[in-house]
């Protein structure tokens, strides 16, 4: 996972660019009424406008315009208060206008930027050069019929973000990290579900490769790559062809690749020369896209915490360590779930317990978060019994269990099984006393200088009390007792 | 009662109303008519029954007291509107069989104030010519003839050339068109009718078979102008379907007829004035500008300096329009399709054989313009030139209310003439396109004959969304006149 490979004649650095196609939540498509729901029969979610049947005309959705300027809010980014809907021209079944309504001179929105975390704990910023709105093809199944394709229309004319990033990227660490930063953001936004498996976000990658320091080199797009761990293969596939066709003396071909899963390799799909001509127009049935500032914004007021600036706060008002910080805050719902958890009470236990037993147990169960059997408020239950001494930390991993497996409240369990710590000395005292008792021999080898053997008499004490009596009490009499 | 279909749209509802006769007497004597006049091909499909049901229901609605602006009506309507559960076809090959689920914006308006549907009027392919010879479906003829030539075949004009047709032979009492370059206009004058391009904006393109999007309204045929009031009043007005339709109030146009142009000022633009213009327009025009000043109002000429440019600019921006808009033509969905061994194949055999020539040329040419390399150098520069065009527009109008010209350089021309020379057949729209270009609102009204006995239209350009101004100055030019000839 370097950032730069080991070729033959030295190193090479990876310069990586990336399409990231996100489809926009929204109940209705980007120029249409039909619904957009994903797994419906196919072509019953199709509109006459979406069938491109004769006459009929775009009419923009405002929601996938407001979920756009959202979005590239979220991205840091200028919004563009003049944008322009084109037309992308070419012929495909699946694409029944002829043309994809798109945004090509004119994006409403530019510049912007993003910070993704690395391994080693350094930030990088990112560079997003732009984002827009264009509509999404159907879909064309090729394997029921021997002889014929079958199209699905309902995706067509769905919302889709483009959000092309500048060649900033080094390397398949830092995609991963950037696509994983970018599809956080859009959930944090609710303007992507960021679902790469059902194809609502998916990622086109630009590579080349170069020696540190020298110009760009020729990029090849390499498309389906429809995973994070398929970016990171993918990339580190394709930079080691493109290194060992130059050192072989070739030169690389600017053309279009596709990633094959199955045999873990990109291949060609088409070069430069047969690149389309998309002969890009404005489209004369939609006018001019002009947003007033007002409306812009009312939606920046309407922002979430968005995922870096939590991660800040998590570290300065919870004093959480920038590790802990970035697996909480991975999802909305987590750092919520933690925040809940945390209220009132010590934030770094409640941090250790979320991420080390929570997250932990859920991920063996292979629930999410939404899904836990244990409530924030139970699990707070339980870090306040181990903060007043109730349980000791040792009873409360039992106890947790349980509330995993019951969903019971942590109180009552402890109430039920008796587990409540022993905190009187009296008591306490009677039990060490009879230990010291039951033991002379460990007593006096302990007295002649085997130190050690302390553990042996903390360990029976605590066995003749089940676990439950206070560590610290036991071992402040147990040392008053011996070491006389 | 073959005197009904003579009568004008408003002596129609006139008579309607008196229960002088009824909607459906009056659809029959039109189906009548219609089956006679079949040689003159304007129609595309005829709907009789459907025509006679409709009747029928409007019969009924007049007696229950609750009757539409065009009750019982009956209407030609250009094949390029798409209409629920009638063949639809844009004179196309391509669109052979395909029966919409769904019905126009436009048609929908109308038939909501009571009209009836006679039939699908035949038009050139796509809306794409001047003079309805590239039909699928064949030549519409004009009703009317040369002098002394009753076996020559003249051409109604184009592309509306069925509905002109239909008009002016009293099959219908008026018509639909759309009007892209002069689509209406031009007919209009070659049929000796009146017929009206809005303001872009004015009626929705919803459901209208698109050939340039930004360049394509509806628009209306009738015999008086006052009829054309009636009509567009039903059929505009702002729809939440097509982005471009304007937000705009209605009036009632019929209401801008007010014989009354006194204190008004013509504009006389002088780049219309081409060279080789026939004496007999130049005449026509002069006339024109006569009746103006008895009028009581002025004249005073004015310059659109780029109006030399305006058919070069519209041969760049239709066609590139066009060539996106007949993309969906596939053979996929629906129309007819060829089948093939694979895709590109099924593509081409599909659109080769379903297309015309014309209609391949223009997506030839729109392609051509789109490319890259050759974008900057045709599309943005017409785009560029149309802003010019429209500023000259603005200009004018700063001392002028509305422009007066010939409607096209020559009259009716015999079916195969100028067939060869598609720049000679182009420049019929010289007078029409450039206020196409602007978004202006266009009216022809016959206003005399040439020497061969055929019909010359003068053309009223008026300001955007100034149509009463366009509908008054007509309704004067129409009254002094007097255009009383009917063909043979």
């Amino acid at each position: 996972m370097a950032q730069t490979i080991q070729g033959k004649t030295g190193d090479w650095e990876i310069v990586i660019g990336m399409e990231i196609h996100a489809q926009v939540i929204s109940n209705a498509k980007l120029f249409s009424g039909a619904a957009t729901a994903f797994g419906a029969e196919p072509n019953t979610q199709v509109s006459l406008v979406d069938a491109a049947m004769p006459g009929m005309l775009p009419v923009l959705n405002e929601k996938c315009v407001e979920q756009a300027i959202r979005t590239g809010l979220g991205l840091n980014a200028q919004i563009n208060k003049n944008s322009i809907f084109a037309r992308k021209n070419y012929f495909y079944p699946d694409l029944p206008q002829g043309y994809q309504i798109s945004q090509y001179e004119h994006p409403i929105v530019g510049k912007g930027k993003i910070e993704i975390d690395l391994a080693n704990g350094q930030v990088k910023e990112i560079g997003i050069t732009r984002l827009h709105l264009e509509q999404d093809a159907g879909k064309s199944v090729h394997d029921l019929h021997p002889k014929k394709s079958y199209v699905d229309l309902n995706r067509s004319g769905c919302a889709l973000m483009e959000i092309v990033s500048e060649p900033d990227i080094r390397g398949p660490e830092e995609a991963a990290a950037y696509l994983s930063k970018i599809r956080m953001i859009l959930r944090y936004l609710g303007t992507c579900d960021g679902n790469m498996e059902e194809g609502s976000m998916r990622a086109d990658v630009n590579i080349s490769v170069r020696k540190p320091g020298a110009p760009y080199g020729t990029r090849c797009e390499v498309k389906n790559v429809n995973s994070v761990k398929a970016v990171q293969q993918a990339i580190e596939y394709e930079a080691v062809r493109q290194v060992e066709i130059i050192e072989d003396g070739g030169s690389i071909d600017q053309e279009t690749r596709l990633w094959d899963p199955a045999k873990m390799e990109t291949r060609s799909m088409r070069s430069k020369e047969e690149a389309h001509d998309y002969r890009y127009f404005p489209d004369p049935d939609l006018l001019p896209l002009n947003l007033e500032q007002n409306w812009i914004d009312q939606i920046k007021e309407t922002l979430p915490e968005l995922p870096d600036q939590k991660k800040h706060r998590f570290i300065d008002t919870y004093g959480l360590s920038a590790y802990d910080a970035g697996v909480l805050i991975a999802e909305r719902e987590r750092a919520d779930y933690f925040e809940t958890v945390a209220k009132n009470r010590d934030a770094k236990l409640a941090a250790n317990w979320v991420i080390n037993e929570l997250l932990g147990l859920l991920n063996k169960n292979g629930k999410g978060i939404s899904e836990s059997p244990v409530t924030a408020e139970n699990l707070g239950g339980l870090i306040e019994l181990i903060s007043d001494d109730t349980i000791s930390g040792k009873i409360a991993k039992d106890v947790f269990a349980e509330m995993f497996t019951s969903g019971k409240a942590p109180g009552s369990i402890v109430e039920e099984k008796g587990l409540k710590q022993v905190t009187d000395t009296g008591l306490i005292e009677q039990v060490i006393d009879e230990v010291i008792a039951e033991n002379p021999d460990n007593v006096s080898a302990y007295k002649g200088g085997k130190d050690k053997l302390f553990g042996f008499f903390v360990g029976q004490v605590m066995k003749k009390t089940q676990g439950k009596a206070n560590p610290a009490a036991v071992n402040d009499i147990l040392r008053k007792k011996l070491d006389n | 009662m073959t005197e009904l279909t003579t009568l004008t749209i408003a002596q129609a509802l006139e008579g309607l109303k008196k229960k002088d006769f009824t909607s459906k007497e009056l659809t029959q004597a039109h189906i009548g008519a219609m089956e006679k006049a079949r040689p003159l091909n304007a129609f595309i499909v005829e709907t009789p029954e459907l025509a006679l049901k409709q009747a029928e229901e409007s019969d009924k609605r007049r007696a229950s007291g609750s009757e539409g602006a065009l009750e019982g009506i009956p209407l030609g309507i250009k094949d390029l509107f798409c209409t629920e559960g009638v063949q639809t076809t844009a004179a196309s090959h391509i669109l052979e069989g395909f029966i919409p689920q769904y019905e126009s914006t436009v048609t929908k308006k109308l038939f909501a104030d009571g009209a009836v549907m006679l039939g699908k009027t035949n038009l050139d392919e796509f809306a794409m010519g001047s003079s309805n010879t590239t039909s699928y479906y064949g030549n519409v003829i004009s009703p009317w003839k040369r002098k002394g030539q009753p076996n020559v075949q003249l051409v109604p004009g184009g592309s509306s050339g069925g509905s002109a047709a239909a008009v002016s032979a009293g099959l219908v009492m008026g018509a639909t068109g759309t009007d892209t370059g002069g689509s209406i206009r031009q007919p209009a004058s070659f049929c000796g009718i009146s017929g009206i391009k809005p303001t872009y904006g004015r009626c929705s393109r919803w459901g209208i078979v698109a050939f340039a999007s930004s360049l394509d309204q509806a628009g209306t045929f009738a015999r008086t102008v006052k009829d054309n009031a009636i009509l567009l009043r039903s059929m505009s007005g702002h729809d939440p379907k097509d982005s471009t339709s304007a937000k705009k109030e209605v009036p009632d146009f019929t209401k801008a007829l007010t014989g009354d142009i006194k204190g008004k000022t013509i504009g006389i633009p002088k780049e219309y004035r081409i060279d080789g213009m026939p004496g007999e327009i130049e005449k026509l025009w002069q006339q024109g500008i006569d009746w103006i000043h008895s009028a009581g109002a002025k004249t005073t000429e004015v310059s659109l300096p780029h109006t030399k440019y305006a058919l070069a600019t519209y041969y760049v921006i239709a066609p590139a329009e066009a060539s996106s808009n007949l993309a969906r033509y596939d053979g996929v969905r629906y129309g007819i399709r060829v089948p093939s061994e694979n895709l590109r194949e099924m593509y081409e055999q599909t659109r080769a054989e379903g297309f015309g020539d014309e209609v391949k040329r223009r997506i030839m040419i729109g392609t051509y313009v789109l490319s890259a390399g050759y974008y900057d150098a045709y599309y943005i520069k017409a785009q560029k030139v149309r802003r010019l065009i429209v500023q000259d527009f603005m200009n004018a109008y700063e001392k002028c209310d509305a422009l007066l010209t010939p409607t096209a350089p020559s009259a009716s021309f015999a079916i195969g003439e100028n067939q060869d020379d598609p720049i000679k057949m182009y420049l019929n729209d010289v007078f029409t396109v450039p206020a196409s270009l602007a978004g202006l609102p266009g009216m022809s009204v016959p206003a005399g004959l040439d020497a061969d006995g055929l019909p010359l239209g003068l053309q009223i350009i008026g300001r955007p969304w100034d149509e009463e101004m366009v509908f008054r100055v007509a309704g004067v030019i129409e009254s002094l006149a007097q255009f009383t000839h009917r063909p043979a």
